[in-house]
């Protein structure tokens, strides 16, 4: 018997191969890595106190903008309250990143839980998880949730719990039918016969082989997330002020926006940048990680 | 021999389930086994044959405790299976499938897979489970290298090979085989038939080999037993089987294997091709349909599964009907 | 000689892949001729399946074709229009595929799927077509034909729908049909008549046949002459008894020694085996692609191994001077 091929070197160089030939993956990962960073060491990177008022300097543009008019102090200008806008800006980025990464954590273990448990299960616990995704679909998200905002009142906390609790339907439908079809593979009755408790045999067999398809529904309500509070913020209902949520910049924005377009330009160009790099980065390693070989 | 107690012991095993046809429409009964009782002594190996939807599978699945019967009990080494414990059970019966692409998790390496028995058994410490990994492996053919291997990195051969090493590794007392070599290709076939009768002779397996091929059944079966919509329709030594069958339908199973010889023409098996719906099975025998020897009473009366000559059993009313024409000598 | 209706010369199958270009078909020279059964035989990936979908233009459309020629009914497909391409296919050449689940569209009726090539290719009317769907059906075994033309295909079992397949590529009374796999998916009692039946209607309407199986025991059964492909080539090739009784290449001694044969194979006596793996085809191969795999190989096998002709169109690619012997301790 000879039937045998050296393996594992050349193996982890295709998968380098795979993730540098992905431009786009390469691309999203070092602006999603850039917004982060800047998230984390805010402080250290501001230049100003993002809260601090100057009423002297209000709404000085950039430098892009207008030359004449531009202070270097401000490399971005101030908004009209005189604050820096780069220090509100890269103060924002926390609060985005905070309530995306919270909200999907959230959203993700409820509808993961769920979708897991119907698909494996099946019978009358799928019937059960059915019924309540079905009823979750028949809410309106943007609906329930001004409504919870607007009577428990907007903050960080209540705009993360809302919104998890309204996300998790994509990650239970997905998460639900590709369990049905990994449950019924030989695998999982191979180790069924090795002896494997079913909570093994879920987290064992069954949840690894959903991992590329967690992080696609992942990156994607995420990005959901994040569009959401921003929305909320421009309506008043999200994160309250003086917090530095890019939402509520628009919002606050939007009253000098005839005048001083740039001022809502510049945050929600960062909303749009970061919701893309967020999509691309769940597509991209979604392509790397597929199942490769015959199928 | 005949005082000890087979390994594998099927009591009158039968296994129905309920078939919905639409959201209105009442469930039906769809019997996938009718009452099957058969033995394996140890050390021996039962061939199980039939098509597509004859009930073998699920046989299999009841043996491994994947589905339990609706009627009758599975005894392994004695003891019923209903009252095992999933690891006891786990010790005496492992499986082989069919597909060596779907029977090993892809995110998972050669060693991890292999040695998951003994990690889910808690046998040994880390360094035992990785020498007892290395051993099985070499026992079917495969390189120390392959242990840091993924399954996309093996041939379907290969993967095969990891099955069974897996299957082994607890030295359970009974193997099940379900169409091992079906989904591989001819000279793979051949490879992991020679390693099965290899391990066959060498560890004294006892196990049920599933397939819907008699040419490959033979190969390792010291019995043979056919199955035709849920039921033993035939069963007795492989030889004898293999050369004087005498059910209407093992014949015809034995001429349908197309052997390589340019200079016989199709065979003509007398079967006609309309498989019964399992969900209404034919009065009577459930062959006569397709049966070419069909008379009055194979449309009535089911026919029992008993000894008519030789050393094999036969459910069939003509096999039962030629015996007792016959002038003994 | 009249002509072939399939004449393939020097037929190439390229497909370009993450690390490289697979040399998916080299070098794939066929001919079937009228009333003739071509058989082409070879484990999965040895480009037996691509052969004919290049021969049908079916292929994916990142692979490259390329040939010398190939001629259907003496007319080269390769500069044919894709107008004229779809007149042939499903009118003079038509197809049999594996799964016969898959290949019929599940929203059409029988009848529907069964006239529709009929009319298209402006064979007749309504009513002529129906006449003969019901006419061909009865023809592949099929009672109650004209019942059967007003139901879909998930209300019929495999059997069933592998008839209504063949019933189908008759329809327009093809010149040549190409089945790929045609019973690989049916039960081994159902794939004996199928068979018989592909066998029948062959003679009866004196179509070329182009089977296209890895089952040595149909080509065996089948083919008036074989053609054994190994890693994209076609390595033996000539009249089934001679190919059978005298391999000239090792590859098909391998295959036909790997088989289990009831009365002959025992328990404990070990089956032929081919030791090894299929060489990959991504970047082209030098010399005998079996060489790796083959006990009589020698230094000379690494160079290319030119394709030598014997009696009655018997060809083959290797080296050695005779035929193989079985190493097998009690040949047939």
């Amino acid at each position: 018997m000879s039937d045998i091929t050296a393996p594992t070197g050349p193996k982890l160089r295709k998968k380098r191969g795979r993730i540098l030939g992905n431009s786009g993956l390469i691309v999203a990962a070092t602006v999603l890595g850039l917004i982060t960073l800047m998230a984390i060491f805010a402080p250290f990177i501001a230049p100003h106190d993002p809260y601090a008022q100057t009423l002297d300097d209000r709404l000085i543009p950039p430098a892009f903008i207008d030359a004449e008019m531009a202070d270097p102090r401000y490399l971005l200008g101030t908004d009209n309250l005189g604050r820096d806008y780069l220090s509100r800006l890269i103060y924002g980025a926390r609060i985005s990143l905070l309530i995306g990464l919270l909200t999907m954590l959230v959203s993700g273990v409820i509808g993961t839980v769920l979708g897991v448990a119907a698909g494996y299960f099946g019978g009358r616990v799928d019937t059960v998880v059915s019924f309540l995704i079905t009823t979750r679909l028949s809410l309106p998200v943007v609906m329930v949730a001004l409504a919870v905002v607007a009577v428990a009142g907007g903050s960080l906390q209540v705009v993360v719990l809302v919104l998890g609790l309204l996300l998790w339907d994509r990650f239970a439908v997905v998460m639900r039918s590709a369990t049905m079809q990994l449950r019924n593979l030989e695998y999982v009755a191979a180790a069924q016969s090795v002896g494997c408790s079913t909570p093994r045999i879920l987290v064992g067999e069954i949840l690894p082989n959903l991992i590329p398809a967690l992080v696609v529904v992942a990156s994607y309500e995420m990005a959901q997330a994040i569009l959401l509070e921003a929305a909320l913020s421009f309506l008043g209902l999200g994160v309250q002020p003086p917090l530095p949520s890019w939402g509520l910049m628009v919002a606050e924005a939007k009253e000098v926006m005839l005048f001083d377009p740039w001022v809502i330009l510049l945050p929600g160009l960062a909303i749009c940048v970061l919701v893309l790099a967020i999509n691309m980065l769940g597509d991209g390693i979604r392509d790397v990680t597929a199942p490769e070989g015959r199928s | 021999m005949s005082d000890q107690q087979p390994i594998l012991e099927l009591r009158n095993v039968v296994k129905r389930y309920s078939v919905g046809r639409g959201m209105f429409a009442p469930k039906r009964p769809l019997m996938a086994v009718g009452g099957v009782s058969l033995s394996v002594p140890r050390g021996q190996v039962l061939g199980l044959v039939g098509e597509s939807g004859c009930g073998k599978s699920t046989l299999a699945k009841m043996v491994l405790g994947l589905e339990t019967p609706t009627e009758g009990e599975v005894l392994i080494d004695g003891r019923p299976i209903a009252q095992l414990g999933r690891l006891e059970r786990a010790r005496l019966v492992q499986p082989v499938f069919q597909d060596p692409y779907s029977s090993l998790n892809p995110r998972k390496t050669i060693a991890s897979i292999v040695g998951l028995p003994l990690a889910v058994h808690g046998e040994g410490s880390a360094a035992e489970r990785e020498t007892r990994v290395a051993e099985m492996l070499a026992l079917v053919g495969l390189s120390p290298r392959h242990a840091a291997a993924y399954p996309s990195q093996l041939s379907g051969g290969q993967r095969q090979r990891v099955a069974i090493a897996r299957a082994l590794i607890l030295k359970p007392q009974l193997l099940i085989c379900d169409e091992p070599t079906s989904a591989l290709d001819v000279s793979v076939q051949a490879q992991i038939l020679n390693l099965l009768m290899d391990l066959q002779s060498r560890l004294g397996l006892t196990s049920l080999f599933i397939s819907h091929n008699l040419a490959v059944v033979q190969m390792l079966a010291t019995r043979v037993a056919v199955m035709y919509l849920g039921r033993v329709v035939e069963e007795g030594p492989t030889a004898e089987v293999m050369v004087r069958a005498q059910h209407p339908y093992s014949r015809g199973l034995l001429a349908s294997v197309l052997t390589p010889d340019p200079r016989l023409g199709l065979p003509d098996t007398r079967l006609g091709s309309v498989f019964p719906d399992p969900l209404a099975p034919p009065p009577g025998c459930a062959f006569h349909p397709r049966c070419p020897l069909v008379f009055d009473r194979c449309k009535v009366e089911a026919p029992r599964l008993r000894n008519h000559q030789g050393a094999s059993r036969a459910a069939c009313h003509a096999a039962e009907r030629d015996a007792a024409a016959m002038i003994p000598a | 000689m009249t002509t072939p209706v399939l004449d393939v010369k020097q037929l190439a199958v390229q497909i370009p892949v993450a690390d490289g270009i697979l040399h998916a078909v080299r070098d794939v020279t066929l001919t079937v001729a009228r009333g003739e059964t071509l058989c082409v035989v070879g484990e999965s990936g040895c480009g037996k399946s691509l052969t004919s979908l290049a021969v049908m233009g079916l292929l994916p459309s990142s692979a490259r074709r390329t040939a010398a020629h190939m001629r259907f009914a003496g007319e080269d497909l390769l500069d044919m229009t894709p107008r004229r391409l779809r007149e042939l296919r499903g009118n003079r050449m038509a197809m049999i595929f594996q799964e016969p689940m898959t290949s019929l569209n599940p929203a059409w009726t029988i009848g529907d799927q069964l006239t529709e090539p009929f009319l298209r290719h402006g064979k007749g009317n309504r009513r002529e077509a129906t006449d003969r769907a019901v006419f061909l059906l009865e023809r592949v075994g099929i009672a109650a034909a004209g019942r059967r033309l007003v139901q879909y295909p998930h209300e019929l079992s495999g059997g069933l729908r592998q008839r209504v397949m063949i019933a189908m590529a008759l329809m327009c009374g093809p010149d040549l049909i190409l089945a790929d796999e045609p019973t690989t998916a049916l039960d081994v009692t159902i794939q004996a008549e199928i068979l018989h039946l592909l066998a029948e209607l062959q003679q009866e309407f004196g179509m070329g046949l182009l089977l296209v199986t890895h089952d040595l025991g149909i080509v065996a059964r089948v083919a008036h002459r074989v053609a054994v492909m190994y890693a994209g080539e076609v390595v033996e090739s000539g009249p089934t008894v001679t190919v059978f009784d005298e391999p000239r290449h090792p590859y098909t001694r391998g295959l036909i020694d790997c088989i289990p044969i009831p009365a002959r194979s025992r328990p404990g006596v070990p089956l032929g085996t081919i030791p090894g793996l299929v060489p990959s085809l991504v970047g082209g191969i030098e010399g005998c692609a079996f060489r790796e795999r083959c006990a009589f190989a020698t230094e000379p096998c690494a160079r290319p191994v030119p394709v030598v002709t014997g009696a009655e169109d018997h060809a083959w690619r290797c080296i050695l001077p005779a035929a193989v012997p079985s190493l097998l301790e009690n040949p047939a």
